[in-house]
């Protein structure tokens, strides 16, 4: 074990952190719509797809073999650099839950390593055009292509169980969410739990510790399955009330439509090669379904703050990223603890300030918005 | 940089017409449950079976349908 040095150490520990965050942000992408339904408990929701995601992870035997599938020169990151991204990514994931916006984990992650590479390793080790094709056109296409999806098979179901007895078409619907939702779910362990393992075995390998071209050992598999379903079955109850009652108010029709949508282009994608977030998906489906049953429900405040934070997430990861990269740099060790315990201060602070409006599984219900401020939430939606 | 327009415009017609098709069928078949239970309050028609069996040819093609999704998500069955 002569390998795992301090700073080899200290990155598991984030990488799994991360894996964490990444959990309890994306279980709104699966299951908003079904809490928001009542085809689902909120505890149940989170349980089915927090052992759905463990799952995924097990199944998952094609582990990334790159970090960040091209982004930047993998070949130039050090252990340093996926520490500052990591660092990154997670405060950007913990900011956007504390208000309650859905924003790409992915991103997060591709933000951070840009930054931690541009600052470590000049901006030759970042693959701009990469960014292009790989972010930025998925980051358009899909959450239309899901919406318009979304919008068509809400419609159709609205047209067809019209005369039907209403009481029995919700009633079914509700039945078919809970496969569509669990679809997502295990869809998800498959693919993020992934990245984090294939962060954790580079970082291994990097560090002499695994050979070249070793797979993932057990304990990482485990561990990443474990982090990500444990974040997972949290739950981040802020996002889930903003996907499933902010956007728009979901029945189980849309929701079933929504869920069917995000599934089917998650599976779509992944055959043909092409990445994307998850959440962006799942966010473009909801809105589709919304416009679907009648166009003034969407709020489309909500989906327009959305949107800025989409495209603020990869910027803002990268500076945060970068900066943590220049103090691992400069600092050595010493560096790499002050922005580990700099970090850990800070996630503190945000998780002490959502304290004060917590949003959990008795009350993601009970409102369409997530705030941050002192007064009880149930009171804003009733003063009007 | 390549994009590969075709690719991205297959993804987008397989996924709209995947969705579309599992919702509408999933809705016929919600249509044939809603004529079941509307005919067990109101017994003495033909309405039943023919609903049981709507019902359950829909849910019957959903399910292969799930099938083959995870089929497609875990990589064992590949």
């Amino acid at each position: 074990m002569d390998h795992i040095t301090f700073l080899v150490a200290v990155v598991i520990v984030t990488a799994l952190a991360f894996d964490f965050t990444n959990g309890f942000h994306d279980t709104a992408n699966a299951m908003a719509t079904s809490i928001a339904t009542g085809a689902l408990a909120p505890r149940t929701a989170v349980l089915i797809s927090g052992v759905l995601n463990v799952a995924g992870a097990f199944l998952s035997t094609e582990v990334a073999k790159t970090i960040s599938g091209g982004i930047v020169d993998d070949t130039l990151v050090s252990p340093g650099m996926i520490f500052a991204g990591l660092v990154g990514a997670i405060l950007w994931n913990l900011l956007t839950w504390l208000v309650g916006l859905p924003s790409s984990s992915s991103h997060a992650l591709f933000g951070g390593l840009i930054g931690a590479v541009w600052v470590g390793a000049g901006s030759h080790g970042v693959n701009f055009d990469k960014v292009v094709e790989k972010v930025l056109v998925p980051a358009v296409a899909s959450p239309l292509v899901a919406g318009v999806a979304a919008l068509i098979a809400t419609y159709l179901a609205y047209r067809l169980t019209d005369r039907a007895r209403k009481d029995s078409v919700t009633k079914g619907f509700r039945i078919g969410q809970i496969a569509s939702a669990s679809l997502v779910s295990l869809a998800h362990g498959t693919n993020d739990a992934q990245k984090t393992m294939g962060v954790i075995t580079l970082t291994l390998i990097s560090a002499g510790a695994l050979g070249h071209d070793a797979g993932p050992p057990l304990w990482v598999i485990a561990s990443a399955g474990l982090a990500i379903g444990l974040g997972t079955y949290l739950g981040g109850w802020r996002i889930i009330r903003t996907m499933g009652k902010g956007l728009t108010e979901i029945q189980s029709p849309q929701g079933f439509a929504a869920e069917t949508a995000s599934t089917t282009i998650i599976l779509t994608s992944a055959h043909l090669g092409f990445a994307l977030s998850t959440t962006q998906v799942a966010s473009g489906s909801i809105l589709g379904a919304g416009l679907g049953r009648r166009l003034a429900e969407v709020r489309w405040g909500v989906a327009g703050r959305m949107a800025i934070a989409w495209m603020v997430t990869l910027p803002a990861a990268a500076l945060v990223g970068g900066l943590a990269a220049s103090v691992v740099q400069n600092g050595g060790d010493l560096g790499t603890a002050v922005v580990a315990l700099v970090g850990a201060a800070l996630a503190a602070g945000i998780v002490a300030v959502s304290r004060r409006n917590p949003v959990h599984a008795h009350n993601v219900n009970d409102a369409h918005e997530v705030s941050i401020r002192t007064e009880p939430p149930a009171k804003v939606g009733t003063a009007a | 940089m390549h994009l590969d327009w075709t690719a991205l415009g297959q993804v987008a017609a397989v996924s709209v017409g995947v969705t579309v098709a599992v919702v509408v069928v999933f809705a016929f078949g919600v249509l044939g449950l809603a004529r079941l239970e509307g005919a067990r309050e109101q017994p003495g028609g033909t309405s039943s079976a023919l609903g049981l069996t709507q019902a359950a040819l829909c849910f019957l093609a959903c399910a292969a349908v799930v099938t083959y999704g995870i089929y497609l998500i875990v990589p064992q069955f590949h």
